[in-house]
């Protein structure tokens, strides 16, 4: 018998993300992964299970809801939460929710910075963590591609882009000062096709709602918005109509672009996205709004 | 919902063309070279010839390309892996960025690294998880001394190919004499950096000559494109083919029914049934499981994250390494290793560090520094100090024995980082050459008188209190109506002065930041020693530097130590000045003085706090004596 003497790409990808989730609840006294339902956290949670595996996940796993998501993400939430044993913690921001904060009187960039940025602040300090588990890829965004995998945070959880420990082979400075923290990324060398890739070959759950079905949705500067549920402000002239849709990243679904397609199962929403030709952020409304606009969340805190 | 993925029943094409993403080999490689060599252009041209740009991208890169230097697509390519802001504004790149494509044979995670000086710690990161690096040359400047510092250090790291990518050779009207004098002189000077392949490929990244197809331009050039190069080049180091290391991570035990082991097979092939041996305990055991969450497997190769269980009950926690008996990695105390240092804060002998190696983490320190190499000329010079981007070549000591590997032999377990021990810090990144034996060979003598029959001959306990704080905050006089006090109680003290003790056995220490290092470290051992002997031991040094003064707590060991931090501001000693000391630092006659020119890092959390400005002598030397006397040093018997 011959024996394989290297392991394929998407295994040598999963090896190295288990090793960093190893690396994580061996150093850390209080870590958290954050779960935003997504594909990418669907791969993450995947992960977390094989990293562990017989032990069940040993640390609680964190979503953000800004109460705003497509519903059908909550419900998924929950199955997965039962069906893997995982401790689930649900954080909206207090003050946020009694502001009655809206993406759509508010805008996305003060929606993001409160319910999101400053939800997930609150929830960290709350929880004491001293590492929080990401999804980002290297691939996503330009400033992403400079990120560390274990990425330090100062107290007020902002990143110096400009004084990053160099990280060297796999060698992980974990090392932090009280109420500093890490965020870490798993994934980091995952491009956006190995996790479609890795998700087809390891029959990995994900939302419906990356597949393209009939949904309601209106237009808007080009972006299709699905109407989930009648919280809905609608402009003068706009009517919901049902078009073959489907979503390439899930978030709040008032700032969550459709797209046209009929890709309505996995090998088809691989094909589909091999002939694309554009990128997958672009759906994400918060990037839009400045150049460099990611990079400045992140030094305020955002994921 | 999604529960079974929807999968069509005919999709032999997409299976296919699965097969053949997850059958593709990966290429991590770097590029690297001087401060607009034109690195990112040329990795911004290979996304784009490999149609990875997007239109909403392209869309966003025209409109940002205005004032720039633009090929004939009118695009500035370097805006593409430019990630920070900062670095589009000064038009630099600035931090490593992984950038990742794919041509129909080969995937490819390439890490571009910084030009600028500063940044070259940056560079030694890409590099130590490289297979090759493209060195960029501009063709208008040849052989630079950035271009032998980087190669030096991809020497170091281990990178075995490389290719030499002379870039803007449109810029010198596609001159043959240019590239072939550029190439002669690169190969001579990497002749000695062991480069297992080097190839020269003149190229422009802006035009795309020689990039993917031969350029019309250089019908002079026979020689391969640049990415069908990366494409085919054979890189595989044969990590299964070496000795086994599984590395211990993290203990899996979800129950009392099992116990496993995970980690990463770090090089080699595990079988089921294997005897392993444990590197500290040399403990036998077999393997009876590999056990993953998609099933049992018989074996594991390198590469591979699993989590093995042993056929009987063996201490072993994270940091124990299991080889196979008769392919042991090393196991010492004391290394001889080369290190980039990558902190403004320079590497200094004698201070302690943490060492970082696999998943072991241990206190250790640089005992000496052999020599620094000139990465210009690779001469060896001798040196006190590493600072920021040099390379050197030490010992280090760590505090236990730990199992490694030379660096050639085991990549993965004779690489290292150090940590400092406050700022946390990644100081430094080192390579193993090889361990060093004569740690073994010496071990402790052991008498039956010890430390408590001495003491108790003396009717006290043995203390260190260790006084700090500046010159002239009254340290000498604090600890000298201490003294007198115990020695009128019939207590057997002594005092280390910083003053006396330079005076003698320091006598050839000076005052830079090195010097002072190995003056603490020194006292730190003699007040040891008096300890050890049944002595109440008071040293009064400045001690500036915290790291110091931990390392003297740890020199310690069991010996109760109690800090004392006489906290008198700079404005009072600088009045007082007895020695007039602070005159002649403010005159620049005395230099790296404490508090003038040199800085004194005020204790964090010392048992003890002084306040020089408001208290008598006699009041603090009443404090102290009712603090230590509290705690029950010497009177409690």
């Amino acid at each position: 018998m011959t024996e394989p003497t290297s392991l394929s790409h998407l295994k040598a990808l999963e090896s190295e993300s288990i090793e960093i989730f190893r690396e994580v609840a061996a150093s850390f006294e209080r870590p958290v992964m954050m779960y935003s339902i997504g594909k990418d956290s669907s791969v993450l949670l995947h992960l977390a299970r094989k990293a562990f595996f017989p032990s069940r996940v040993p640390f609680p796993v964190l979503h953000i809801d800004t109460k705003w998501k497509f519903r059908e993400m909550i419900e998924f939430r929950d199955r997965m939460a039962r069906e893997h044993d995982l401790n689930l913690i649900v954080h909206t921001n207090p003050e946020g929710l009694a502001a009655g904060i809206n993406p759509f009187v508010h805008g996305s960039a003060v929606h993001t910075d409160i319910m999101k940025t400053q939800a997930l602040r609150q929830a960290l300090n709350a929880g004491k963590y001293d590492a929080a588990i990401g999804g980002a890829r290297r691939d996503e965004e330009k400033s992403r591609a400079k990120e560390r995998i274990f990425s330090h945070r100062n107290a007020q959880h902002a990143w110096d882009p400009k004084n990053q420990r160099p990280e060297l082979w796999r060698i992980f400075n974990t090392r932090l000062a009280p109420g500093e923290s890490m965020r870490v990324f798993p994934i980091s060398n995952w491009t956006e096709l190995d996790v479609w890739t890795y998700i087809y070959a390891e029959g990995i759950p994900i939302p419906d709602l990356y597949f393209a079905r009939p949904r309601p949705v209106v237009e808007r500067s080009g972006t299709l918005i699905m109407v989930d549920d009648d919280r809905f402000q609608f402009e003068p002239g706009e009517t919901p109509r049902d078009e073959m849709v489907r979503f390439r990243t899930l978030g709040c679904y008032p700032l969550s672009g459709g797209i046209r397609s009929t890709a309505a199962d996995l090998p088809s929403i691989i094909m589909e996205m091999q002939a694309s030709r554009t990128s997958e952020r672009e759906g994400r409304l918060i990037d839009s709004d400045s150049v460099g606009s990611m990079e400045k969340k992140k030094q305020e805190g955002y994921f | 919902m999604n529960a079974a993925a929807p999968i069509r029943s005919a999709d032999n094409d997409l299976d296919l063309w699965l097969a053949q993403q997850t059958g593709k080999t990966l290429l991590r490689f770097l590029t690297c070279g001087s401060v607009d060599d034109g690195k990112s252009t040329l990795i911004g041209r290979l996304l784009y010839d490999s149609q990875l740009i997007l239109d909403d991208q392209l869309a966003s890169l025209r409109k940002e390309s205005h004032n720039r230097t633009v090929g004939d697509e009118g695009i500035d390519f370097s805006l593409l892996v430019d990630g920070l802001t900062a670095e589009r504004e000064q038009g630099i790149t600035i931090d490593v960025a992984y950038r990742f494509f794919s041509t129909d044979k080969r995937k490819f995670i390439v890490a571009d690294t910084p030009g600028h000086e500063q940044y070259t710690r940056n560079m030694a990161t890409g590099a130590s998880n490289a297979d090759l690096a493209i060195v960029l040359i501009d063709a208008r400047k040849g052989v630079l001394t950035q271009t032998r510092r980087h190669s030096f250090i991809l020497s170091l790291i281990g990178v075995k190919h490389v290719v030499l990518a002379v870039n803007k050779i449109d810029l010198v009207g596609y001159d043959a004499a240019t590239f072939n004098a550029i190439e002669a002189e690169y190969r001579d000077f990497a002749k000695t950096l062991g480069f297992e392949t080097l190839a020269a490929i003149p190229v422009s990244a802006l035009r795309g000559d020689n990039i993917l197809a031969p350029s019309a331009a250089m019908p002079w050039y026979t020689g391969p494109q640049l990415v069908p190069y990366l494409e085919t080049i054979e890189v595989a180091s044969d990590r299964t083919a070496k000795p086994m290391r599984f590395p211990v991570q993290w203990v899996n035990r979800p129950n009392l029914d099992f116990r496993g082991f995970s980690g990463t097979v770090a090089s080699g092939t595990v079988k089921v049934g294997d005897d392993v041996l444990i590197a500290a305990s040399r403990k036998p055991a077999k393997v009876t499981r590999i056990v993953t969450m998609d099933g049992d497997l018989e074996h594991a190769i390198a590469g591979q994250a699993v989590t093995l269980v042993l056929d009987r009950e063996v201490d072993i926690s994270r940091g124990d390494v299991l080889s196979h008996p008769g392919e042991t990695p090393e196991f010492s105390n004391q290394f001889q290793a080369r290190m980039v240092w990558m902190s403004d804060e320079p590497a200094l002998p004698g201070r302690s560090y943490l060492l970082k190696i696999g998943t072991q983490l241990i206190p250790a320190a640089i005992t000496d520094l052999k020599f620094r190499t000139n990465v210009n000329t690779l001469e060896q010079s001798a040196a006190k100090t590493l600072e920021l981007n040099e390379v050197g070549t030490l010992t280090i000591a760590t505090d236990k024995a730990i199992a490694f590997d030379s660096y050639a032999s085991n990549g993965l377990t004779g690489a290292f980082i150090l940590i400092d021990r406050i700022s946390n810090a990644t100081l430094g990144a080192g390579v193993i050459d090889f361990g060093l034996r004569r740690a073994q060979n010496l071990s402790w003598q052991s008498f039956d008188v010890n430390r408590d029959v001495r003491a108790a001959i003396k009717g006290q306990q043995p203390a260190i209190v260790w006084f700090t704080g500046l010159s002239g905050s009254g340290k000498s006089t604090v600890a000298n109506l201490m003294e007198k006090r115990l020695a009128a109680e019939g207590r057997h003290a002594y005092i280390l002065d910083g003053d006396n003790v330079r005076h003698g056995l320091n006598k050839d220490l000076g005052f830079t930041d090195e010097a002072r290092v190995e003056n603490i470290r020194r006292v730190s051992e003699v007040a040891k020693l008096m300890a050890d002997a049944g002595l109440i031991v008071i040293v009064s040094f400045i001690s500036p530097f915290r790291n110091e003064r931990r390392l003297a707590r740890e020199i310690a060991g069991d010996i109760q130590f109690t800090e004392v931090f006489v906290d008198t501001p700079l404005e009072v000693c600088e009045a007082r000045d007895p020695k007039g000391l602070y005159a002649r630092a403010r005159r620049g006659e005395i230099k790296n003085f404490t508090g003038i020119d040199s800085p004194f890092e005020a204790p964090e959390n010392p048992e003890i706090v002084l306040h020089g400005a408001v208290e008598t002598p006699e009041q603090m030397a009443e404090q102290l004596y009712a603090q230590i006397f509290g705690w029950g040093l010497g009177y409690t018997i």
